[in-house]
């Protein structure tokens, strides 16, 4: 007799665990030709709500880790997601990916994450000014975390969309909560299962499946997320995000017009940039009468 | 002078201690305003040319509004009237606009950078140049004290301009692998407690990035931008480059914001209207910078110069008569050395000199408006209901105009409205704290991350208070110092986007 083969099955990622959802609700994901691919969780607000509370716990955390700490982590991710690489281009050759794109797709994304693994600890440099004030001040201005990033993540790819935007918000230190692709979810369980393999702590980066129609407006109100980002072009949706963010001043970004599978436009520290405040710190400088410089 | 200044000697208690300790100063100098007073000492109003009324800056000229009105605009310190302000309405904020769509298409897009970088370092210049008059004019319309108009709103205003105009045509080394360009039209609004100042923070860096500005300042103080206008105009600026609208916010305001043809929004005001300006581009394709309300955490340890932080604390929150967002209104003093802080507070704000704004020697000027005396009473009042302990100086106060006693609040809970409100006027409340980390906790709990301060000899100390304080601007032994170089803004509901230094170049650009 032919061995039954284990069939697996998606969970969610929060706080470092695989919980099922809380709302005990499913949805079929599949292919093209209408085949089941698996039972994903159709997560509720209430899972975002939990996904948000481990979030914050795990901000302060990650966010003051060395910065080469985290791009340790980062290169970490990529090397367990290169030894699983045969797993992610079976799951997208599933989900109606040509093999040739499929392996491409998922190299891309380990070659993404190697490159935001190198802009960890480089981003600060390149974006922070020692300020020439006309006063007998030290001032300088460095780049810090915003917080908490709610993330929908983009729609049309399985795996390179969701490492693209994942990748500089926690280089950067923040945390997040990241709804996947409603019809393409199964790498990005998978990918949860590399994070979780990869140092990284439970709760930086949390996953939900499910609706985004349904979600949305919970990741764009939540009061305690402090930026949000959307990738679709859905100009109604933008709008109601963008409405909803107000509550709490959310910073918003939308990254409707890029191709991730580009490397010009999709990989860049400016992503980085735009899930960090600028903060300037002064002090004075001791200006003793009379001292002549030490030459 | 030295007569007058009576020294109160408490020495430290007699307890005859075993070894001779070195002995402990705890020497407070007082002045006795029983027996000084300083004479008066008022700036003239002569050098200050004040027309009898203004009208819109549409097109490089001086317009009168679609609507034909006039307000007038008053001086908060005497009540009576200066001069009349022409009231726009949205069909004027249309044509500013236009003018500026007009301008940036036509002329101000397409010039050299070096040559757009000239005009506006003349701009600077001619600031320089008017800066007696423009901080006449600036104390008489606002209330603030002369000293601070002539030493901080009117250079700093010219040094703004200096520092972008160079700016201009090297954009492209602020933006590593970039090549940014100018978003079009910026509508620009701006708060009434630094009138000059915040114009010269919107204008001179949307200049610098090549855009064309409609520009709205605030209602109860549009005097001095009216007359930066007069400096645009004779800068012999392009026509319809730099637009100046006056009259009502909620009305005209949200006018700009709304209309069409803006790219970009710059506002500057509470976070009740931020959010509604949030709200309103939702949907379009508007940039937008916020720089909203705050409530800034100052905290002295105990190891700390006490009499310099304690100076510090004053300029904190009174600098301005508190009418400033990144305010140190909330102090948090370490419990060790409360009683001699709170002690040294007490003093000080006895010697603070709350009168004339256009007298050299006034500390305090008058509050801004009559509705925001009322909005300081009425948290002084919640304050009391909420049974904390008032400390108010008490000293003489003008018979006439809008003024605020200097005002401590202690005994007072995380929770109370005074510790979590933004008040907007000379009002500080104290909290104490045991330790680092209670400290922290505490600052940051708060919907808004706008600044902070932080006093301590110990280094190792600064730099994790600076790093863990959810601030955009964090002072440390130092608090309210603003330079155009440095960037300053907000963290959570304090806003967001930069202004200042090479960071704010941002706001005004596609990257």
């Amino acid at each position: 007799m032919k061995r039954v083969e284990v069939l697996k099955t998606y969970k969610i990622y929060i706080g470092g665990q695989f919980p099922r959802t809380e709302s005990g609700r499913y949805y079929i994901a599949k292919n093209k030709a209408g085949e089941p691919l698996a039972n994903v969780c159709l997560c509720s607000r209430k899972d975002f709500r939990d996904a948000a509370v481990v979030a914050r716990g795990a901000f302060g955390g990650w966010s003051s880790r060395a910065a080469f700490n985290r791009s340790q982590i980062l290169y970490r991710i990529a090397e367990m997601l290169e030894c699983r690489k045969a797993q992610f281009i079976e799951e997208l050759i599933k989900q109606d990916v040509a093999p040739a794109q499929a392996e491409e797709e998922v190299l891309l994304s380990i070659d993404r994450l190697i490159y935001y693994a190198g802009w960890c600890d480089k981003f600060q440099q390149v974006f922070s000014s020692v300020n020439p004030v006309a006063s007998s001040y030290f001032n300088f201005s460095v780049p810090e975390p915003t917080g908490v990033v709610s993330i929908i993540a983009p729609q049309d790819t399985s795996l390179i969309g969701l490492v693209s935007v994942i990748a500089p918000v926690i280089a950067g230190g923040n945390t997040c909560i990241v709804l996947a692709s409603e019809t393409k979810p199964l790498c990005a369980v998978t990918f949860a299962e590399v994070l979780n393999s990869s140092d990284l702590p439970g709760g930086v980066v949390n996953i939900l499946t499910g609706k985004p129609s349904e979600l949305v407006k919970y990741f764009a109100d939540h009061m305690d997320i402090n930026a949000m980002v959307y990738c679709e072009k859905d100009e109604a949706t933008k709008k109601l995000i963008q409405e909803k963010a107000v509550l709490n001043v959310k910073r918003v970004f939308c990254y409707d017009k890029i191709d991730w599978n580009n490397e010009a436009e999709g990989q860049s520290p400016y992503f980085i940039l735009d899930s960090q405040e600028i903060k300037t710190t002064w002090h004075p400088i001791e200006n003793i009468g009379g001292a002549k410089s030490g030459y | 002078m030295a007569k007058a200044i009576a020294k109160k000697n408490t020495t430290a208690k007699s307890a005859a201690p075993k070894k001779a300790a070195p002995a402990v100063k705890k020497n407070t100098i007082k002045l006795s305003f029983d027996t000084l007073h300083y004479a008066p000492a008022p700036e003239s109003k002569s050098s200050a040319k004040i027309d009898a009324q203004y009208n819109l800056f549409i097109n490089g000229k001086f317009v009168k509004s679609q609507s034909g009105q006039y307000y007038d605009t008053i001086n908060p310190a005497t009540e009576e009237k200066i001069t009349s302000v022409a009231e726009g309405n949205a069909k004027d904020v249309d044509i500013a606009v236009k003018a500026a769509r007009k301008a940036y298409e036509g002329v101000w897009g397409k010039m050299p950078a070096k040559e757009r970088s000239k005009y506006i370092y003349r701009i600077a210049r001619m600031i320089q140049e008017r800066a007696r008059e423009l901080s006449i004019i600036e104390t008489l319309d606002g209330g603030k004290p002369i000293r601070e108009s002539r030493d901080v709103d009117v250079p700093l205003a010219a040094n703004h301009f200096f520092y972008n105009a160079g700016w201009a045509d090297k954009l492209s080394y602020a933006f590593p692998n970039k090549n940014p360009q100018p978003l079009g039209v910026a509508g620009q609004i701006l708060p009434w407690n630094f009138p000059l100042l915040m114009a010269a923070w919107k204008i001179a860096p949307a200049l610098a990035t090549g855009n064309a500005v409609v520009l709205k300042p605030a209602k109860t103080t549009s005097l001095t931008a009216l007359k930066l206008a007069e400096i645009i105009q004779e800068a012999d600026l392009p026509p319809g480059v730099v637009n100046i609208i006056t009259g009502n916010g909620s009305s005209m305001g949200m006018a700009l914001v709304n209309h069409p043809d803006v790219n970009k929004i710059a506002f500057t005001g509470s976070t009740d209207v931020g959010k509604v300006i949030q709200k309103a581009i939702a949907g379009t394709n508007k940039k937008l910078t916020l720089e909203l309300g705050g409530k800034g955490a100052n905290i002295i340890f105990d190891d700390a110069a006490l009499d310099q932080a304690v100076e510090g604390i004053i300029n904190g929150i009174f600098f301005n008569q508190g009418h400033v967002c990144c305010a140190g209104s909330r102090l948090f003093v370490q419990e060790s050395v409360y009683p001699e802080v709170l002690r040294k507070l007490k003093d000080r704000i006895a010697t603070l000199i709350v009168g004339d704004p256009l007298d050299k020697n006034t500390d305090i000027g008058a509050i801004n408006s009559k509705q925001q005396l009322d909005t300081i009473q009425k948290y002084i009042n919640i304050g009391k209901k909420e049974g904390a302990e008032i400390i108010e100086s008490t000293c003489a106060m003008p018979k006439k105009g809008f003024f605020c006693r200097p005002t401590l609040f202690t005994n007072l809970a995380q929770s109370s409205r005074l510790v979590q409100e933004e008040i907007f006027g000379p009002v500080l409340t104290i909290q104490t704290f045991r330790t680092d980390d209670e400290v922290i906790e505490k600052a940051n709990n708060t919907p808004f991350g706008l600044s902070a301060g932080v006093w301590t000899d110990k280094g190792s100390k600064v730099f994790n208070m600076t790093t863990k304080l959810r601030a955009g601007v964090v002072w440390a032994n130092t608090f309210n110092k603003f330079d155009p170089t440095s960037p300053f803004g907000g963290y959570k509901e304090s806003g967001f986007g930069r202004e200042g230094g090479m960071h704010g170049l941002a706001a005004y650009l596609r990257v």
